[in-house]
């Protein structure tokens, strides 16, 4: 389709620490409402593949595409790819919306001010505006009561809960999830994928990395299965998970049911 | 001991005292101003802007507060540059020879705190601020600083007290602050171990209020729940 760009795409990403090739040409198409699960196992270049769209890792080669308007990138010293234009990855950072394992939610900031910050910083809103959306936010994701908390007194899903509202609070045009319930205790991570299933059923463009597989089987619109740095199996949740073409996949799914 | 000499000198040690305040609080406040562009350098990925702050502080952590103060009391009075020069009227009075010699030592120092501060805000924390769109700047305003902060607070305010001990090195260039008035006092009145017990109760003081100071800002800033604890 040449009329609608999409929402995020990544031609043929290259990545590699050192002499180890991390990611060896990966691409991706998210539409706008897709919801895009990328499974794999432990090193298979998941999480890195993520940071690399938005430049938390610098990719040797690639081009990242959001919504039609290319990212600019120049060679480093390194090999690395980095930012050729500093406004312009700023603004598609703010853009991109990142959730991390680690939540990385700010401690000498309550709750409200972490989610204020950037909206106030990076897009200029008053307090006042700025606040408003907040709070809206911690409604949304059930933390309403906890805006002038500090987040070391809340728990993990409290916590990713907040940081999903931080992230939120830029209206991202995609938002990437980074193992968003991996760091937390069994019984919060329902209340952590509820709201991830909210913002799926509102239509929102997301990219999920995760090891939770029922529920990326049931709020995906595709899945991508990577393998040693690449894509070794992509489809509906239905293709991937039931009947999937490659022998990894298969052997992969069958042990993480 | 002799209580009552104590008593009666007192009112000339606490003179001594509030002259050992200035020196100190204008040492660590200008120090600390001095300090944060010189921490964000040492910081630096990159070498040349890494590395020049080092030779500054290679030589003001390497040499004795002593020394550096006989080099700027007595060292620049020799130059007929400086004597003539417009500074003179500052570089020629002891306070402001100890003033700057202090501010300078302390420099170093806070800075190399500051470095380590910025060095230990979790890399994470820094990656949000730029996944959420804030530029270099920001990031390091808003976030880094104010975090880093925390962390070296600690670290500060033992480099307060340090300072605090360290004037009375300002002694040796004629001031009278608490050490050189202790001094000046004995030479009348031949009883030093009455003056310098009490000398030593008004810097045990002094020490004691900085240390609860600290305590209140520490807590008002939320160090504790900041790392973790």
């Amino acid at each position: 389709m040449a009329d609608a760009a999409a929402a995020l795409e990544i031609r043929n990403l290259h990545k590699r620490y050192g002499d180890l090739e991390v990611l060896k040409g990966i691409s991706l198409t998210a539409h706008d409402g897709d919801v895009i699960s990328i499974l794999g196992s432990s090193g298979s270049g998941k999480s890195t593949f993520l940071r690399c769209i938005n430049l938390l890792e610098n990719p040797h080669q690639g081009q990242i595409i959001v919504s039609g308007e290319e990212l600019k990138l120049k060679s480093a010293k390194n090999g690395g790819l980095v930012a050729a234009d500093g406004k312009q990855i700023n603004r598609l950072r703010s853009e991109i919306g990142f959730v991390f394992q680690n939540f990385n939610l700010w401690p000498h900031m309550s709750v409200l001010d972490n989610i204020i910050e950037a909206p106030r910083r990076v897009l200029g809103q008053s307090k006042a505006e700025a606040i408003e959306t907040a709070e809206a936010l911690l409604a949304k994701v059930g933390i309403a009561d906890k805006r002038h908390v500090y987040p070391n007194q809340l728990s993990g899903g409290q916590q990713q809960r907040a940081a999903i509202a931080r992230t939120l609070a830029m209206q991202p045009k995609v938002i990437l999830f980074d193992e968003p319930t991996s760091a937390l205790d069994p019984e919060m991570v329902q209340e952590v994928l509820n709201v991830i299933r909210a913002l799926a059923d509102e239509g929102r463009t997301m990219l999920l990395v995760t090891h939770e597989m029922n529920f990326a089987r049931q709020v995906s619109s595709e899945v991508v299965f990577l393998h040693q740095g690449l894509v070794e199996e992509q489809g509906t949740p239905e293709q991937v998970f039931n009947n999937p073409d490659s022998a990894r996949c298969k052997q992969f799914m069958s042990s993480n049911r | 001991m002799n209580w009552e000499v104590i008593i009666k000198w007192l009112p000339r040690l606490a003179e001594g005292a509030v002259l050992t305040l200035e020196l100190v609080a204008i040492a660590v406040i200008a120090g600390l101003i001095l300090a944060i562009p010189m921490g964000i350098a040492r910081s630096s990925k990159n070498l040349l802007v890494r590395g020049l702050p080092y030779g500054y502080i290679f030589f003001f952590r390497g040499t004795p507060l002593l020394v550096q103060l006989f080099l700027v009391y007595y060292g620049l009075a020799q130059f007929d540059a400086v004597r003539n020069g417009p500074f003179w009227p500052i570089l020629r009075d002891p306070f402001w020879c100890a003033v700057i010699t202090m501010t300078l030592h302390t420099t170093a120092y806070i800075a190399e705190i500051l470095r380590g501060a910025i060095q230990s805000v979790p890399q994470g924390e820094i990656e949000a601020a730029r996944a959420l769109g804030m530029s270099r700047s920001q990031a390091m305003l808003r976030i880094i600083l104010p975090r880093a902060a925390r962390i070296g607070l600690p670290a500060y305010s033992n480099e307060v007290i340090l300072m605090l001990k360290a004037s009375a090195l300002a002694s040796t260039v004629t001031l009278l602050e608490l050490t050189g008035m202790a001094r000046t006092i004995i030479a009348r009145t031949y009883l030093p171990v009455e003056i310098f017990f009490a000398a030593g109760m008004f810097y045990l003081v002094i020490a004691y209020v900085l240390v609860q100071a600290f305590r209140l800002l520490e807590r008002w800033l939320r160090v504790d729940a900041c790392q973790g604890r």
